[in-house]
């Protein structure tokens, strides 16, 4: 028998950063018509290294073989000439341009004009071909995030890819598009090409990859078939040691109603609606998750909640009063917190330090205040409580927060609000980017809270996060809460179609 | 005003706007490929008095324009090294070369000034069309560079609106990450973008010296570098919309004579803050009325490092 040449071979790659190490002596290698998973937690190098393969980052040392051929990526033109495509999370789309645009933006053409009709035209039929459906003339801007990430692929298609690399893809989908994508890339290591897929996702890898890669601080930790291998063994490799996923079993005391919304209508950014006769009640002590397609009014929510964001009409009570036209400082001081999506843009203020973002909240309070002065040695003090008792990994209190990893930011971030005894805590995305431990950390951190009896109103992307954390789930389509529901009563596939728009209860989805 | 006078004016305005056009145009480009440059200003004031020196010095007009196309350039690749490869603040940058350009022409020129320039482009009259009434004596009585001027930003708005390179300029201003994934080499397009930029500014200063008003004179361009930065918003980095108020532009300043000569009291003073007040209305206006694909490029003003995390 022939030994297969692999499509890509990378050996004894190593690629340092100020400070870490990011990849560390990594073989690598690609087969034809194979989906390979590179699996590991966030900070473990796996973007990195195929950021290497793509020519974005040049690697301190380190060989690569396309079709066993040594080559030297110095850019991602090099790259993708030689046939590598590299798809990121933040899509390399220019949101101006129309999809025809972006699509042979970067493709050397010999005549000086172009000939939009003929190009609209050649893109439909080579997107029919490949059972994508996309109108080429559609500007960026005006697509979902599943959508944009379907023209990266024929971006990458079209400019003859053999091998194509998908940063996290799945992050931002659906499952029903979580389905329409690893069918195409099905169909895709069927046509001969290579996908390498990064994930931190278990789940995914044991549904689509053939073979599986994992990383662990910057270092391959094992590698092999996936019929030959384990989602225990796995967790094992990637983490280095056994998750016990927490959950606090059993006592759920729903409390009496605290926050209660009625028929909210927000706007968003763009003047569109964003929330639409949006109306739901929150109760003490309770985890109430809200799922959903990103960008269907989420964001906008926990901003009007929060106070950061005017309504148009509705209402939102907290123990009976009415508490629309607040500001945020006299929603906070009321007991309301919310922890906002973007952490470092929102949350806290990233060049400031540590120390100074521990006190955001409260700096106004008598307690750090000495006359018309802040009293620093207090508020040393409290931050340095604020890192112990949130478990907080920083070197020095005066460094500007922008040196955290995300899961420090996120304690930092939560810590603070905790401290303000909040009796309403809103929170979006809070685990997004963190790795499995830090995300543990986080919602013990909920837990603990939802014992307080705080109402606790938490929007989630995983699905499956839902049901380990939450009491009660509202889907939101479209602006609005389609249904609320009690998480031992539903199954993830009846909230996934809700989340699409589905109004029929129990419509499943075929699987693939 | 009669219809003779009117036409005049007209014909005035489209001299007076050439030399913003020019440097508009410039500018226009550069933005467009995401460079902020602030030395427009200086650029042409290099170029003005580069064209100059150069011209009588050698009596050939054309050298002159070379010699102000090469300053002009070199002044922008000082930007471009400084700003796209160094990655420094392009604002900071730009002001500074102002500041530089304003002091090295004044250095440069000090033995010519106000001498009269002697070597002149003559007007090119476009047979047939120069005869059609009104039209004729405003559009197509002029010297080359006038033409020059606008057939160089009509066809800079077709090669950034229908053409490859131009999907490939603009994408580098719009979202520079996307260009460099999708093979494009960022910092050469931009370096291009930038010294041809600062080719057009010199190119705007020298006709200021060499036609306009055609002599040698310490700060001659006298703000129409900031004219044309601001132009280039007014225009919406779109370059069709550059040529028309280019020219009115040049039109209100070719009004402030007229007016002045015609006895009308209005402080010349006001007369020279019209284009800005004109600006600021219209920068207003476009933010009020924003739209998603008319507007600034989105990375403009933005270095671009690939490994930056």
């Amino acid at each position: 028998m022939l030994k297969r040449i692999p499509a890509i071979e990378m050996s004894g790659i190593s690629k340092r950063f100020p400070g870490v190490s990011a990849n560390d002596n990594i073989n690598f290698k690609v087969y034809p018509g194979e989906i390979h998973a590179l699996l590991g937690e966030n900070g473990a190098g796996k973007s990195t290294l195929m950021s290497i393969l793509a020519g974005l980052y040049r690697p301190d040392s380190g060989k690569i073989k396309i079709k066993g051929e040594a080559v030297k990526l110095r850019s991602p033109g090099n790259a993708l000439e030689a046939g590598i495509g590299m798809i990121y999370q933040h899509f390399r789309l220019v949101s101006n341009f129309t999809i025809a645009e972006n699509i042979i933006l970067g493709t050397k053409n010999k005549k000086i004009g172009i000939n939009k009709e003929q190009i609209e035209s050649d893109i439909r039929s080579f997107s029919s071909s490949f059972g994508m459906e996309i109108n080429p003339a559609d500007k960026i801007y005006q697509l979902s995030l599943g959508e944009q990430q379907r023209v990266e692929i024929l971006k990458m298609l079209y400019r003859g890819c053999e091998i194509l690399i998908m940063d996290e893809p799945t992050t931002v989908l659906t499952p029903g598009e979580v389905k329409e994508l690893f069918k195409i890339l099905r169909t895709m290591a069927e046509q001969g090409k290579g996908v390498v897929l990064i994930t931190h996702k278990l789940d995914e890898v044991m549904e689509i990859a053939d073979y599986v890669t994992v990383l662990r601080s910057g270092k391959v930790v094992g590698d092999g078939q996936i019929s030959e291998l384990d989602k225990q063994s796995l967790t094992r490799m990637m983490v280095g040691r056994d998750i016990v996923h927490s959950q606090a079993e059993g006592k759920k005391q729903i409390g009496e109603l605290i926050l209660a919304v009625d028929n909210l209508n927000v706007k968003g950014v763009r003047g569109n609606r964003a929330v639409s006769n949006l109306s739901f009640n929150l109760y003490k002590g309770e985890i109430l998750a809200i799922a959903g397609v990103a960008g269907n009014g989420q964001k906008e929510l926990i901003e009007a909640i929060a106070g950061l964001r005017e309504i148009e009409s509705g209402s939102i009570e907290y123990e009976g009063e009415e508490i629309q036209h607040y500001n945020v400082k006299a929603r906070a001081v009321l007991g309301i917190r919310t922890v906002p999506e973007d952490r470092i843009g929102m949350g806290l203020v990233p060049n400031i330090s540590i120390m100074d973002n521990s006190i955001l909240r409260s700096y106004l309070q008598d307690e750090f205040k000495k006359g018309f002065l802040l009293d620093y040695p207090k508020i040393k003090e409290y931050a340095r409580q604020i890192i112990s008792d949130y478990n907080i990994v920083c070197s020095d209190i005066h460094h500007p927060v922008n040196y955290l990893s995300g899961g420090n930011l996120q304690k930092l971030l939560l810590g603070r609000e905790i401290d303000g005894n909040p009796r309403v805590l809103a929170a979006a995305y809070p685990v997004r980017g963190l790795d499995v431990a830090a995300s543990e950390d986080v919602y013990n951190l909920f837990f603990h809270e939802r014992e307080k009896g705080t109402a606790i109103l938490l929007i989630l992307e995983d699905l499956e996060d839902v049901f380990r954390i939450a009491d009660r789930v509202a889907v939101m389509y479209q602006g609005s809460i389609k249904k609320i529901l009690e998480v031992e009563n539903t199954s993830i596939d009846e909230i996934g179609s809700i989340m699409l728009g589905a109004e029929v209860m129990g419509e499943q989805y075929a699987e693939v | 005003m009669d219809i003779i006078a009117l036409t005049a004016l007209l014909a005035a305005s489209i001299a007076a706007g050439t030399a913003i056009l020019f440097a508009a145009a410039g500018e226009l480009l550069t933005e467009r490929s995401g460079i902020l440059n602030l030395g427009v200003e200086g650029m042409m004031l290099v170029g003005a008095v580069l064209g100059f020196i150069v011209t009588v010095n050698t009596g050939n007009h054309w050298l002159g324009v070379i010699g102000a196309l090469v300053g002009g350039g070199i002044m922008a690749a000082l930007h471009a090294v400084v700003t796209i490869s160094l990655r420094a603040n392009q604002v900071v940058s730009g002001l500074a070369l102002t500041i530089f350009g304003t002091g090295l022409s004044g250095f440069l020129g000090k033995n010519y000034e106000g001498a009269p320039m002697l070597y002149q482009f003559k007007d090119l009259n476009i047979p047939v069309l120069q005869d059609i009434p009104v039209l004729g004596p405003i559009f197509f009585q002029h010297d080359i560079m006038v033409f020059l001027a606008m057939i160089l930003a009509a066809g800079m708005w077709y090669v950034l609106y229908r053409t490859s390179w131009g999907i490939t300029i603009r994408s580098v201003g719009e979202n520079p990450q996307a260009a460099d994934a999708a093979g494009i080499n960022v910092a050469r397009v931009r370096y291009f973008c930038t010294i041809s930029g600062g080719m057009l500014a010199g190119l705007g200063g020298a006709y200021i010296s060499l036609v306009y008003a055609p002599t040698w004179q310490q700060n001659m361009t006298a703000g129409r570098g900031w004219i044309a930065v601001a132009l280039v918003i007014f225009a919406l980095w779109n370059p069709t919309r550059a040529i028309l108020g280019a020219y009115l532009f040049g039109g209100v300043e070719a009004l402030t004579f007229r007016l002045q000569t015609m006895g009308i009291h209005i402080s010349s003073f006001f007369l020279v803050m019209f284009p800005y007040i004109v600006t600021i209305l219209v920068l207003v206006l476009v933010t009020i009325r924003r739209r998603q694909d008319a507007g600034a490029p989105e990375a403009l003003g933005l270095s671009y490092d690939r490994e930056e995390r």
